[in-house]
């Protein structure tokens, strides 16, 4: 099936550095360091990427750092964990503008 | 590390990438190296492949229902030969070597002949046989490599069999109550954790931390060192990667990960392998593949000494796994 994510696009995330390879070059090298050991660990990092990944939805981050927790230690059920703090956080941003609504509809309601 | 992303490398690796696979040798051979022998100071000997337990990444095919196992003639030419070759270190593995009738009397009769013993063990099957173990575990000061993949019950089971992450919980609480893995006993207690599933393990300095930190808290267990090495694409976990589509991948994954460095640490160099019917291998990996020590069948019985430094090693393309990342020695 035709689809606008495929498996084979990923190895060409590269070629992204042809047309701008200074930039390229200072995205990966700025890349590198975040994602090195630092205050958290390379494992706490990947942990926080899977789960910005799925608030953001990216097929090709999802994959990438399903692998990289498990080959930094992760397991599932902590994986899920990560999923559902920032699905709790997206929840929670969508509720709490409640209030704003709150708000107009409390200054137009009698 | 190269200009190169985590994010590149990790997609690279996950993406479906069918390539013909390299030899090992031409590998060596790009990087103007060689794997010969250094000064071997290691015997391994492996009692047998009958194990209790039938882990889905075992190389060897070890499970309840193998019958091959070391018999008392065979152990004494082992013997023997560990007499007259002087090996620094006797490393016992198996399938399960508790399962070895004749695991003690191997104990008993290499102690004087060398100063370190290891035994791998897979914790249930050391639990089963504490009883006959205790005592010539404690006295030759018997350092214990126990099998551990996962701090996660699910992980653990899933590789291992259910209830085994429980049973070795129990066997290294016991373990400690014995002193061994406690500070100032002189008993050692080492751990090993492989990945569970087809990708490489973690590093080992930041696991080892997460570990001591989990398994104190929440159990109370303490160790000496823990090891991570990655699973061996032969024997069951082969089949297990051919069955579920990720062999390719896999394959792809440790030669892309090929690190010249780790060939000069490789235990290959320092060690000898002796099967349960007592011929000689490189390594516990081509005793799995019926590789022979230096190509040719040679019997414990009819080797003089210590293989000779400088002599080439056998290599197949699972000596991939060994040189992927920082190595796995």
């Amino acid at each position: 099936m035709e689809t606008y994510y495929k498996p084979e696009d990923l190895p060409k995330f590269e070629e992204i550095g042809k047309e701008a390879p200074e930039l390229a070059r200072k995205f990966f090298e700025y890349y590198n360091a975040v994602f090195a050991d630092g205050e958290l660990t390379e494992r706490e990092k990947a942990l926080i990427a899977l789960a910005v990944a799925h608030a953001v939805q990216c097929p090709y981050c999802i994959d990438a750092y399903t692998q990289a927790c498990l080959e930094k230690g992760s397991n599932l059920a902590e994986m899920t964990e990560a999923i559902h703090v920032v699905t709790a956080i997206r929840g929670g941003a969508s509720l709490v503008h409640g209030v704003q609504m709150r708000n107009i509809a409390d200054k137009l309601s009698m | 590390m190269p200009v190169q992303a985590t994010l590149i490398k990790a997609i690279q690796s996950s993406a479906e990438r069918p390539q013909e696979i390299g030899s090992f040798k031409s590998t060596l051979s790009m990087h103007n190296l060689k794997l010969v022998r250094r000064c071997t100071n290691t015997l391994q000997i492996n009692l047998g492949f009958l194990c209790n337990q039938t882990c889905r990444h075992c190389h060897l095919n070890a499970g309840p229902g193998r019958a091959e196992n070391m018999d008392s003639d065979t152990l004494e030419e082992v013997v023997a030969y560990a007499r007259r070759s002087h090996f620094e270190t006797i490393d016992i593995t198996g399938g399960a070597p508790e399962l070895n009738p004749h695991l003690k009397h191997l104990i008993e009769r290499v102690a004087p002949l060398t100063r370190r013993i290891m035994l791998r063990s897979n914790l249930s099957a050391l639990k089963a046989k504490m009883n006959q173990l205790t005592k010539p575990l404690k006295s030759h000061r018997v350092k214990i490599v126990a099998s551990f993949p996962s701090l996660n019950v699910t992980q653990t089971d899933s590789q291992r069999g259910d209830g085994i992450f429980e049973e070795s919980i129990a066997m290294l609480q016991e373990l400690n109550i014995l002193g061994y893995g406690r500070h100032g006993t002189g008993l050692e207690l080492d751990l090993v954790s492989n990945p569970t599933g087809a990708f490489l393990p973690p590093g080992q300095e930041q696991t080892e931390k997460r570990y001591r930190q989990v398994l104190e808290n929440k159990w109370g267990v303490t160790f000496n060192h823990l090891f991570t090495f990655a699973n061996v694409p032969i024997g069951r976990f082969r089949q297990w990667l051919i069955k579920t589509n990720n062999f390719e991948t896999y394959m792809h994954k440790l030669i892309s990960n090929f690190n010249p460095c780790a060939v000069e640490g490789l235990m290959c160099r320092t060690l000898v392998s002796v099967s349960w019917d007592g011929y000689l291998y490189d390594c516990d990996f081509n005793l799995a593949r019926g590789l022979y020590l230096g190509g040719k069948k040679i019997h414990v019985s009819q080797m003089p000494g210590p293989p000779e430094p400088g002599t080439a090693l056998t290599t197949a393309d699972h000596c991939y796994t060994c040189t992927a990342g920082s190595g796995f020695t």
